[in-house]
């Protein structure tokens, strides 16, 4: 079959990320031709600002090299600007002549800088800042002439200001209004911000307004003069008030155009041959200016080019920050605030850091931060959810994560950190090496950070500082990662709750329904959905739905706990941490019959026995003669306790006996994530009930129970739920929570984030307020359960999993 | 010339699921797609070692257990942007019955 011709006007970063998408979804349905008006290939016009600080060379910021558009057949025309476009013949003819057909055109024309129209706008000495072509006029400037004018004191015009002056220049920023970034920043910030970049040697003259520019004689610009009056020497002038999309060519050949090519939300113009993507267009009123939001409308195009046809592009939220070194802001939403607005303020000058939350009623609605913006993207997603913050609003100014993050050596601010620092303390990568990736690998996101270093991979204490480390060397082009459709892995589009409505709704029973019915575009999945969708389908099903051995992780798969050298850990169930004299007898035996090298009491009081050989769990199992403690799995772990009213001095419940009753009412419970109860017999709290999924604290009248604790990654304290008088209440909203949680959390997502995500109200809502709710909810939880056995025993291990074959 | 030693049956790899054999060059872990088709590589990440034969298997690649490296089964790579390989061996099927090649 012959294929069908697409034809792309623009070789910039928005078009060529559509063409990488499109290749990725279906590499043989196109011939693709690809036109640029520049001499270069696809490089990242966000790293203009450290080529023109002298930091980076251009051939450090080519995206895709010329070797690229070979290896994936794609005809490339450099320097050729495309003037005409013919809609009837669907051709598009080049400034050259040269001429191409297309079956789909893709425009990516991009935009341009808005000249001031000026008297001496046209002479020499006077540039925009958009391409290289502009950045390289700016370095050849520096090196012969001394005074820089930048007009315009808005993100670009700071950038490149912080260049010249790098470069050696003396630079005076003109701006129009009474302070800088007047659309990102408030007043205080921005007064914190001139200072810093004064202290770097930068002018300012603000609320002057450009009256002329004047000629040396030779063509060349000399000075600028103001309204008022006034002039300065000027032998560089750069124009950096805002860009324009460069709509001509669309508009010349009858393509509707309004402030950029009008597009729908799949990208398609009013020409349904053609598409267009990136800054170029006008997508519900809106342009946009940042990477963010063009790579995702190339993803969306690319799903129609490639005939999917599922996709939307609903636009964008976005936010603000700055790149230039030694400077963190953030903005977002409506930071201004207005009458039915309050602000929570921190401002501390001596130390550079401000901060400034505009709420309505309680929700947030707008942020200025300067200084320290480790919680940017946690206020950010607030902003977005439109999220309910009542319950934390004394806590907010200090940030998600003023308790206890292990990991960084409690840093909170990236821009103060040495490149020899460490960020990630799990795969040990410090600042220099993030940096050095995202500048010459072009990363864009967390998740390719992620990819690349591994920082922030693994625990995610440091995600906070690499997204400011991200933001602070991309600047404007960074945009933390989407939050409120986030798809459950790269195999769909579908979000966690989406899958999990449709299981429910369509009752699907296995993996493989579930893929064919939601449209998965992998056959099998990969190792992040599998699991989800293993789990998700038990939790809905139970009884029905089949469980897949092969989609779970080895340690499920094995009922042990895989370690470094790929033996594993073997941890009996001792309930409620109460043993016997016989069971630690057969313990001591079997270490010694199978060589177990270590054996060690847990923090859950209980023994592990580490370094068995896979080929040795079952006999081992078959000695203990122990139930399995579900310590490798997603599932109920311990419960802690004290000794209680039954021993100790100061007990007043029988903790032990409590603790003793969840275990075994919840064995075999599978679950999100790991799930760990505590029971105290008084307020002393011996057990640490405070930093448990579940925790229980006796008290004289009753049970006090906590909630969505968290002692790992992130010191959490558990929140308060309810207090109940007798033994069965216990049981029954200690279940109901769990079935919630169960039903609710995204897989992989502790109590702490889910309740972190629905807020604790909700919980209430359904646990304490209802109590229909709450009784059908541990009815589910305890129909689940019905049946279920020791894993380790005979009838239940798969022998196949634990032999091996010999040659 | 490859030699080939008969290892199993197709029916004892699970689909989406490997077995190891044990061999004087090492572990080899054998893994078989949803396809039904077999593959051998050394069991060994080339990240930290860890037992390949022990990971979940999709499409063509296998999660390390470790710590989540994807690594192709046809060709032992590493995929982008992690680095490294891992000893892939030959492998073939013939009626039902699994040959390994340790050359």
């Amino acid at each position: 079959m012959k294929k069908m011709k697409l034809v792309m006007v623009g070789n910039g970063m928005a078009g060529v990320r559509t063409l990488e998408e499109l290749l990725k979804l279906t590499p043989d349905l196109y011939d693709i031709t690809v036109f640029g008006a520049e001499p270069y290939p696809n490089y990242n016009r966000i790293m203009l600002s450290p080529v023109l600080a002298g930091e980076q060379g251009i051939q450090d910021i080519i995206l895709n090299d010329i070797d690229w558009y070979k290896q994936n057949n794609i005809t490339l025309h450099l320097n050729k600007k495309v003037v005409r476009i013919n809609r009837k013949s669907k051709v598009v003819v080049a400034e050259d002549g040269r001429e191409a057909e297309y079956d789909r055109l893709l425009l990516a024309t991009g935009s341009s800088s808005f000249i001031l129209p000026v008297p001496g706008k046209e002479l020499a000495g006077v540039v925009g800042y958009r391409d290289i072509q502009d950045t390289n006029a700016m370095i050849v400037a520096a090196e012969k002439y001394k005074h820089a004018v930048v007009i315009g004191g808005g993100l670009l015009g700071l950038e490149a200001a912080n260049g010249l002056a790098l470069r050696g220049m003396d630079v005076t920023v003109v701006h129009l209004m009474p302070w800088l970034m007047e659309r990102q920043l408030d007043d205080n910030s921005a007064q914190m911000l001139q200072s810093a970049l004064e202290a770097k040697g930068l002018k300012f003259m603000l609320e002057q307004q450009t009256q002329e520019l004047v000629d040396d004689g030779h063509g060349r610009v000399k000075s600028i003069r103001f309204k008022d009056g006034s002039e300065i020497p000027a032998d560089l002038v750069v124009m950096a008030v805002g860009i324009r999309p460069n709509v001509a060519l669309a508009e010349s050949a009858g393509v509707y155009c309004n402030r950029g090519i009008v597009v729908s939300d799949t990208m398609q113009t009013y020409d349904p041959s053609i598409y267009a993507v990136g800054e170029c267009v006008s997508h519900r009123g809106i342009a946009y200016g940042l990477v963010a939001p063009l790579f995702d409308m190339a993803k969306v195009c690319a799903n129609h080019l490639a005939r999917m046809g599922i996709a939307y592009y609903q636009g964008s939220v976005t936010s603000t920050k700055l790149k230039v070194t030694g400077v963190d802001l953030f903005s977002a939403g409506n930071f201004t605030g207005g009458k039915e607005t309050n602000e929570i303020v921190m401002h501390d000058v001596t130390s550079g850091r401000y901060k400034k939350l505009v709420l309505n009623n309680n929700t947030l609605i707008g942020a200025v931060m300067y200084g320290d913006t480790k919680d940017s993207s946690w206020y950010f997603q607030m902003i977005r959810d439109g999220k309910n913050v009542a319950e934390i609003r004394d806590q907010l100014i200090f940030g998600q994560s003023h308790l206890g993050n292990a990991g960084s050596q409690g840093q909170n601010l990236a821009a103060t950190m040495t490149n020899a620092m460490e960020v990630c303390g799990c795969n040990g990568v410090c600042k220099g090496t993030i940096v050095k990736a995202i500048k010459e690998k072009g990363l864009f996101t967390l998740e390719d950070v992620r990819k690349h270093t591994k920082a922030s991979a693994s625990c995610g204490s440091c995600t906070g500082l690499v997204e400011q480390i991200l933001a602070s060397t991309v600047g404007g082009a960074y945009a933390p990662p989407a939050t409120t459709v986030k798809p459950l892995c790269d195999c769909t589009s579908h979000s966690h709750e989406e899958v999990r409505k449709a299981i429910r709704e369509e009752k699907l029973i296995s993996i493989l329904q579930t893929m064919i019915f939601l449209n998965w575009n992998t056959t099998n999945g990969c190792a992040k959905c599998r699991p989800a969708l293993n789990f998700y389908l038990l939790c809905a099903w139970p009884h029905e739905a089949k469980d897949d051995p092969q989609s779970r992780f080895i340690n499920e798969r094995a009922n042990a706990n895989i370690q470094k050298d790929g033996t594993f850990s073997v941890v009996p169930r001792m309930y409620g941490g109460i043993t016997t004299p016989q069971q630690l007898r057969r313990i001591a035996d079997v270490a010694e019959k199978y060589n177990i090298p270590t054996v060690k009491v847990t923090g859950g009081q209980r023994i592990d026995l580490l370094g068995v050989k896979k080929t040795d769990l079952p006999k081992v199992w078959a000695d203990l003669d122990m139930p399995s403690g579900y310590a490798y799995g997603k599932a109920l772990r311990t419960v802690k306790t004290c000794v209680g009213s039954e021993w100790c001095r100061f007990g007043v419940q029988d903790s032990t006996q409590m603790g003793i009753d969840i275990e075994r009412a919840f064995d075999h419970m599978w679950m999100p994530h790991k799930f760990k109860v505590a029971v105290s017999g008084c307020p002393r709290n011996c057990a640490e009930s405070g930093i448990k999924d579940v925790g229980i604290i006796g008290v004289e009248s009753g049970w006090e129970i906590y909630v969505a604790g968290n002692g790992g990654i992130k010191t959490v304290v558990a929140q308060f739920l309810v207090k109940v008088k007798t033994h069965d209440e216990v049981m029954e909203y200690t279940g109901a929570f769990a079935q919630l949680y169960r039903e609710e959390a995204h897989y992989l997502d502790r109590t702490v984030h889910y309740v972190e995500r629905v807020g604790l109200d909700h919980v209430k809502k359904h646990v304490v307020e209802n109590a229909a709710n709450r009784k059908a909810l541990y009815a589910r939880l305890l129909y689940a359960l019905q049946g279920a056995t020791n894993p380790w025993s005979k009838e239940n291990i798969n022998a196949r999993e634990f032999e091996s074959l010999e040659i | 010339m490859n030699t080939w030693h008969e290892v199993t049956t197709l029916e004892e790899i699970p689909p989406l699921g490997a077995r190891v054999v044990t061999t004087k060059q090492g572990d080899i872990a054998l893994f078989r797609t949803a396809d039904g088709e077999v593959f051998a590589l050394l069991d060994r990440c080339p990240h930290k070692g860890g037992h390949l034969s022990q990971g979940i298997v999709f499409g063509k690649k296998v999660a390390c257990p470790l710590h989540s490296w994807n690594i192709c089964l046809d060709d032992g790579k590493a995929v982008a942007p992690d680095v490294g390989c891992t000893r892939s061996y030959p492998v073939k099927v013939e009626n039902n019955v699994v040959y390994l090649s340790l050359a």
